[in-house]
C-alpha cells in the first residue's frame, strides 16, 4: 500500500538477513509519513549484483525521539527522522508529528 | 612511499591489507585498471568541505539560489560548478530559530561524498552513529555546541538513497563579510550539525 504525508506507521519489525537499510532502533516503532522521497531499486538485493526491480517507494518518516527511546531526557519536540521503504512499514498509531 | 608515512598506521591494519588483496586481485584479473583506480582516487580528493561552504555562502547572499539548494540540492552544486554525479539524491536541511539539524548514518557511513569528499573520521565511528540518535544533544555539547532547550533538535539518519547536508543560519555581525569571507565561517563540522558557523573574527583554526 502507498502512504501520504501525514499517515501514522510502524516500522515492521522483521528479522530480515543481510543487506537492509532498516535500522533496529526503528523496528517496532511509531511514526508518520513526512513525504515519499520516491522509488528507487531496492537495495536490499541491488546490493547482490541484481536489477533491484521492481522499484520499492522510499518515505522519509518522523519519529517523536521520546517514542524512541524511554529516556530521552531532551525536550520533548526533538525527532528524528530516516528514510524507510515501503515493505518495511504498515499502518501504525500513536505516532504523530 | 617510505616505510614513515603518516597513515602507517591504518595502512598496516588487517582492514588495509585486505583492501590492498582485493585490489591487486582486481587489477591481475582485469576488472579494474590502474588509470581507473587513479581516476576515483582523483574524483575524491577533489572534493572537500569548501564545496559545502560555498554552497551555504551563496545561499546567505541570494535567496533564490537559497530556494533553489533547498528545492533541489544537486541543480545548485551544478549552478556552482560542482559535479553532484553520484545516484544518490542530495538533500539540504535548513537550520531556523526554532529548528536546528543533525546528519548521521546509523548503519554504515554515507554522507553527500559527491559534494563533500570524506566524512571524517568520527563520523564513521560507533560512538557517534549509535549516540548521535539517541543524545544528539550531548554529542553536539561534546563538540562545543548547545542548542537552546527551546530549538527542537532534527536528527537526520541517512538510511537509504539521499544524502543529506545542513544549512546553518548566517551568524550575526557578518554583514561587512562578502561571499568568500562567509565561506570561510563555515566548518565541516556545521555541514554535518554537531556544531554552528564560526562567529566573525574567530581564529582559523586551519
Amino acid at each position: 500500500m502507498t502512504y501520504g504525508p501525514g499517515d501514522q506507521v510502524r516500522v515492521l519489525p522483521l528479522e530480515k538477513p543481510g543487506h537492509v537499510r532498516t535500522p533496529d532502533y526503528l523496528k517496532g516503532k511509531n511514526g508518520w509519513i513526512e513525504f515519499l522521497i520516491g522509488p528507487y531499486p531496492n537495495p536490499e538485493v541491488l546490493a547482490y549484483g541484481l536489477s533491484g526491480l521492481p522499484e520499492r517507494n522510499l518515505y522519509k518518516v518522523g519519529f517523536k525521539q521520546a517514542d524512541l527511546w524511554e529516556d530521552y531526557r531532551c525536550p520533548a519536540e526533538d525527532r528524528l527522522y530516516a528514510d524507510v521503504y515501503e515493505h518495511w512499514l504498515e499502518p501504525g498509531e500513536g505516532g504523530t508529528a | 612511499m617510505s616505510g614513515h608515512h603518516p597513515h602507517e598506521e591504518t595502512t598496516t591494519s588487517p582492514y588495509a591489507a585486505r583492501i590492498r588483496a582485493i585490489e591487486a586481485l582486481l587489477l591481475e584479473k582485469g576488472i579494474l585498471t590502474e588509470p581507473e583506480v587513479q581516476d576515483r582516487i582523483s574524483y575524491m580528493e577533489a572534493r572537500s568541505p569548501a564545496n559545502g561552504a560555498k554552497l551555504v555562502a551563496r545561499a546567505w547572499i541570494d535567496d533564490e539560489f537559497k530556494g533553489l539548494l533547498l528545492s533541489d540540492g544537486k541543480a545548485a552544486a551544478s549552478q556552482l560548478g560542482m559535479d553532484p554525479e553520484h545516484p544518490a539524491e542530495f538533500v539540504v536541511v535548513q537550520n531556523t530559530p526554532k529548528v536546528h539539524n543533525l546528519i548521521v548514518c546509523t548503519l554504515c557511513s554515507c554522507y553527500p561524498r559527491a559534494i563533500l569528499g570524506r566524512p571524517p573520521d568520527w563520523y564513521k565511528s560507533f560512538e557517534y552513529r549509535s549516540r548521535s540518535v539517541r543524545e544528539p544533544r550531548a554529542v553536539m555539547r561534546e563538540f562545543g555546541f548547545e542548542p537552546p532547550e527551546n530549538v527542537e533538535v532534527l536528527v537526520h539518519d541517512s538510511t537509504a538513497d539521499v544524502r543529506y547536508m545542513v544549512l546553518s543560519m548566517r551568524p550575526s555581525g557578518t554583514e561587512d563579510l562578502d561571499e568568500e569571507g562567509l565561506a570561510r565561517l563555515v566548518t565541516r563540522d556545521s555541514l554535518v550539525g554537531v556544531s554552528v558557523p564560526r562567529a566573525p573574527g574567530a581564529t582559523d583554526p586551519g
